[in-house]
C-alpha cells in the first residue's frame, strides 16, 4: 500500500518494525495535522525513537503504511529527508567549528542556494541570540545557545516538519522556556512539529500527545482529555508537614491505591477522591502530619503517565526472566 | 558537635579564564539531602568532582566525612558513593557482573558481598534482570543500576549528579522513592538536578550561577528571594491567553508553566481582578485567577532571570 497523505504533515497506519524477534514498534497509527504540535511520549525503550526514525526516512518499517510531508515512507525516503528537519537531545554540531562554520556546514549539506544562504544565517544567528558569539568554537557554548544552534541548522532548509528528539534534555528551565517560544514562533508560520520529552510542562504545551508504551500507542488526545478522560482512578492533592514519610504511610487508608511525591507535597490516587478525602485527612491530622490541604484535583499529565503505564503493566503478564 | 558531612570553604577552580566555581562555601548536615541547581554552565558538575577529590581545587578547601579532599583524597573516596552523567556501567557485562566489578574496584570483602549484591539488586527492583546484558536495560534501570553500583561499599555520603536527566516519570518517581529509602539508612545525599519540582523535595538547596552560590537554604527559605507575587490563571487557551497578557500587561513578567499562566506582580490584588478583565475582553474564558506561593522555577527565573535570560 502507497499512502501520499497531503492534508496530514504525518500519518501513520499500523506502523511496525522487528528488531529479530523483539517488537519495538508494534502497529501504531495516529495523524499530525500541519501546524501541530504533537508530543510523542514514553518511557525509555518504548519504542519513540525508532518511530521518529522510521518516520524521517532513516529505518525501513517492517509493514505498515505512513507518510511525511507527503511522501510514502515506503519508498520515498530520500524525499522525505529533504523535507524535514531532524534534531535529537546529541546536537550535531562540530565543536571544534565555530557557530558560523558550523551553520555554513548545513548550508552545503542542505543544499541551501547560494543567494539564500546568507538570509538562512542570518536568520539562524539572530534566532539563536549568538550575534555576539559568530567566531566563537561551539565547544565554549553553554547548553541553551548548542540547542538553538543545533535547531537553527536543522531548519536551514525550511522544512515543513521538523522532528525533536528530546531537545530540551539536560537544559535549564530559562533556556527550555526560550526554546518553546521558537517552537510556538515556527508552528505560527504553519510548521508541523513532532516532539519527544521527558518533562510533562513540555507536554503540556503540546497541541496533541501520543503515550507510547512497549511499542504500542496507548493513548493519544489534547492534554485536555488525557487528563480528563484517560485516567480511571481519581486524584488528591495533599500539602503536609514531611511529605516524604507520609507518602508511604498513607497507602495504608481505605481507598488509596498509591501515593506519590508531587513538588513539595503529595498526589494520592484513589478510586474515589469523594469518599477518600475525609478518611486521608483524619488520617494524617491523626499522625501528627499536619494537612493543611486534601482535596481532588484534575490530575497532572504525569498522574496520567504513570497510572496509564502502570495499569498497561497490570493487565500484560509481567516481563518474566529467568533470576538467579 | 558532630562534624558536617561536607563543609567547603572559598572552594575555587577556574579553568582558564573561566572561574567555574567561585569562592564556594556551604555545609551538608549527615542524614541531609542537598540539592544544587543552576543553568547548564554554572558550575555544579566541577562543584560535583571537586567534592569527590577527583579534582584539586585552585584555592580554598573541604572536608567530607570529615577528611581533607586533597591530602586525603583516598579516605574521601573510600567513604563517598559518586554517580556521574556518564556513569560508568559496562554495557557488555550483566547487571550481575557490574556489580561484581564495582565491588572488586571498592575493594568490598568477599565474605558477606553476595548478600549485599542481592539486597541492593532487590532494593533497586533489578533482580529480575540480574542476567541481561547492562547495554539492553532500559534508560531508567541503568539509572538504578547505576546507583547501585555507587552504593556498593556502603558509603556515608551519595553525590549524584543530575542522575534523571532524560528519565521518564514513572522512573524519576522510582528514584526518588529509592533516595528517600536511603535518607531513612541515614545515608547523606548530594545531588544535582534540572528538575526543580525534585530540588523542592530537598532538605536545603543552592542556586548556582556562573561559580557562584546565589540562594542557599531551604526551599522555603530561597522562595523568598522572589521579587514581587505570583498569579496563576488558569484559561482556555494558556498560550493564546499568555500572549495576549504579555501584550496587555507590559510592565509584567508574563510565562506559561504547563497549562498555567503565571503574572509576576507587585500589586497581586489588582493583577487579579485585571487578568481576567483583560481575558474576558479578548473573548478568552478563564476559570480562575488567584495568587500562589511561587515554585522553585519562578524562582529561578527571577534570580538569574536579569543576566542570564534576557535577549528578547
Amino acid at each position: 500500500m502507497t499512502v501520499t497523505d497531503t492534508k496530514h504533515a504525518v500519518t501513520v497506519r499500523d506502523l511496525t518494525r522487528r528488531f529479530g524477534s523483539f517488537t519495538a514498534v508494534d502497529r501504531v497509527s495516529f495523524d499530525v495535522s500541519p501546524g501541530e504540535i504533537f508530543g510523542f511520549l514514553g518511557p525509555n525503550g518504548a519504542g519513540k525513537s525508532t518511530t521518529i526514525r522510521m518516520l524521517c526516512g532513516i529505518l525501513a518499517p517492517t509493514s505498515g503504511a505512513g507518510s511525511v510531508a507527503g511522501f510514502d515512507i515506503m519508498t520515498q525516503s530520500e524525499k522525505i529527508k529533504a523535507h524535514i528537519g531532524y534534531m535529537s537531545q546529541k546536537f550535531s554540531l562540530y565543536e571544534d567549528l565555530t557557530v558560523e562554520e558550523n551553520i555554513d556546514f548545513y548550508s552545503g549539506i542542505y543544499r541551501i542556494p547560494r543567494e539564500k544562504k546568507k538570509e538562512r544565517k542570518e536568520w539562524v544567528i539572530e534566532m539563536a541570540g549568538l550575534a555576539s558569539h559568530r567566531d566563537a568554537r561551539t565547544a565554549i557554548l553553554s547548553g541553551g545557545w548548542k540547542q538553538r544552534l543545533a535547531l537553527g541548522c536543522a531548519i536551514l532548509h525550511e522544512p515543513p516538519v521538523i522532528f525533536l528528539d528530546e531537545p530540551t534534555s539536560g537544559v535549564d528551565p530559562m533556556s527550555r522556556r526560550k526554546f518553546w517560544d521558537l517552537i510556538y514562533e515556527l508552528t505560527g508560520k504553519g510548521v508541523t512539529v513532532f516532539v519527544t520529552t521527558h518533562y510533562m510542562d513540555e507536554a503540556e504545551y503540546c497541541d496533541r500527545i501520543g503515550l507510547v508504551y512497549r511499542g504500542e500507542l496507548i493513548a493519544l488526545g489534547t492534554p485536555e482529555e488525557l487528563k480528563n478522560e484517560h485516567m480511571k482512578e481519581d486524584v488528591l492533592e495533599v500539602a503536609c508537614d514531611r511529605p516524604q514519610d507520609a507518602m508511604e504511610a498513607v497507602e495504608k487508608v481505605q481507598g488509596v491505591k498509591e501515593a506519590a511525591l508531587f513538588g513539595r507535597g503529595l498526589h494520592v490516587v484513589a478510586d474515589d477522591a469523594g469518599k477518600t478525602v475525609g478518611a486521608l485527612r483524619s488520617f494524617l491530622e491523626m499522625e501528627g502530619y499536619l494537612p493543611t490541604r486534601v482535596e481532588g484535583i484534575t490530575p497532572s499529565l504525569e498522574d496520567v503517565f504513570v497510572s496509564l503505564i502502570e495499569a498497561r503493566d497490570r493487565a500484560q503478564q509481567p516481563q518474566k526472566e529467568v533470576a538467579g | 558537635m558532630m562534624q558536617p558531612a561536607i563543609a567547603s570553604e572559598n572552594l575555587s577552580k577556574s579553568f582558564g579564564p573561566v572561574a567555574a566555581v567561585d569562592g564556594l562555601t556551604l555545609s551538608v548536615d549527615h542524614g541531609e539531602i542537598f540539592g544544587l541547581v543552576g543553568p547548564d554552565g554554572a558550575g555544579k558538575t566541577t562543584t560535583m568532582r571537586l567534592l569527590t577529590s577527583i579534582m584539586d581545587p585552585d584555592s580554598g578547601q573541604a572536608r567530607v566525612c570529615g577528611r581533607d579532599t586533597v591530602s586525603e583524597a583516598e579516605a574521601v573516596k573510600e567513604r563517598i558513593g559518586y554517580m556521574s552523567q556518564r556513569f560508568g556501567l559496562y554495557p557488555d557485562l550483566s547487571v550481575m557482573e557490574n556489580m561484581e566489578f564495582y565491588a572488586d574496584i571498592y575493594g568490598v570483602p568477599r565474605k558477606g558481598r553476595a548478600e549485599k549484591i542481592e539486597r541492593l539488586l532487590s532494593f533497586s527492583n533489578l533482580t529480575p534482570f540480574k542476567k541481561r546484558h547492562a547495554g539492553n536495560l532500559s534508560g531508567g534501570m541503568k539509572q538504578k543500576l547505576g546507583l547501585a553500583c555507587a552504593l556498593i561499599h556502603t558509603p556515608e555520603v551519595l553525590f549524584l549528579d543530575e542522575p534523571t536527566n532524560g528519565v521518564d516519570p514513572a522512573s524519576r518517581r522510582d528514584f526518588w522513592r529509592i533516595l528517600y529509602q536511603l535518607l531513612k539508612e541515614k545515608v547523606t545525599i548530594f545531588v544535582s538536578t534540572a528538575y526543580l519540582d525534585e530540588a523542592e523535595r530537598c532538605n536545603r538547596i543552592g542556586l548556582m550561577h556562573e561559580g557562584r552560590l546565589m540562594a542557599l537554604g531551604t526551599p522555603g527559605q530561597v522562595k523568598k528571594l522572589m521579587r514581587g507575587s505570583i498569579v496563576e490563571v488558569r484559561a482556555a487557551r494558556p498560550r493564546q491567553a499568555k500572549e495576549i497578557l504579555k501584550k496587555s500587561l507590559p510592565d509584567a513578567e508574563v510565562g506559561l508553566f504547563g497549562d498555567r499562566v503565571h503574572v509576576v506582580t507587585d500589586t497581586p490584588e489588582n493583577t487579579e481582578a485585571e487578568t481576567i478583565r483583560i481575558l474576558s475582553k479578548a473573548g478568552v474564558e478563564v476559570s480562575g485567577a488567584r495568587l500562589i506561593e511561587p515554585s522553585l522555577e519562578d524562582v529561578f527565573v527571577s534570580v538569574l532571570g536579569k543576566d542570564g535570560g534576557r535577549r528578547e
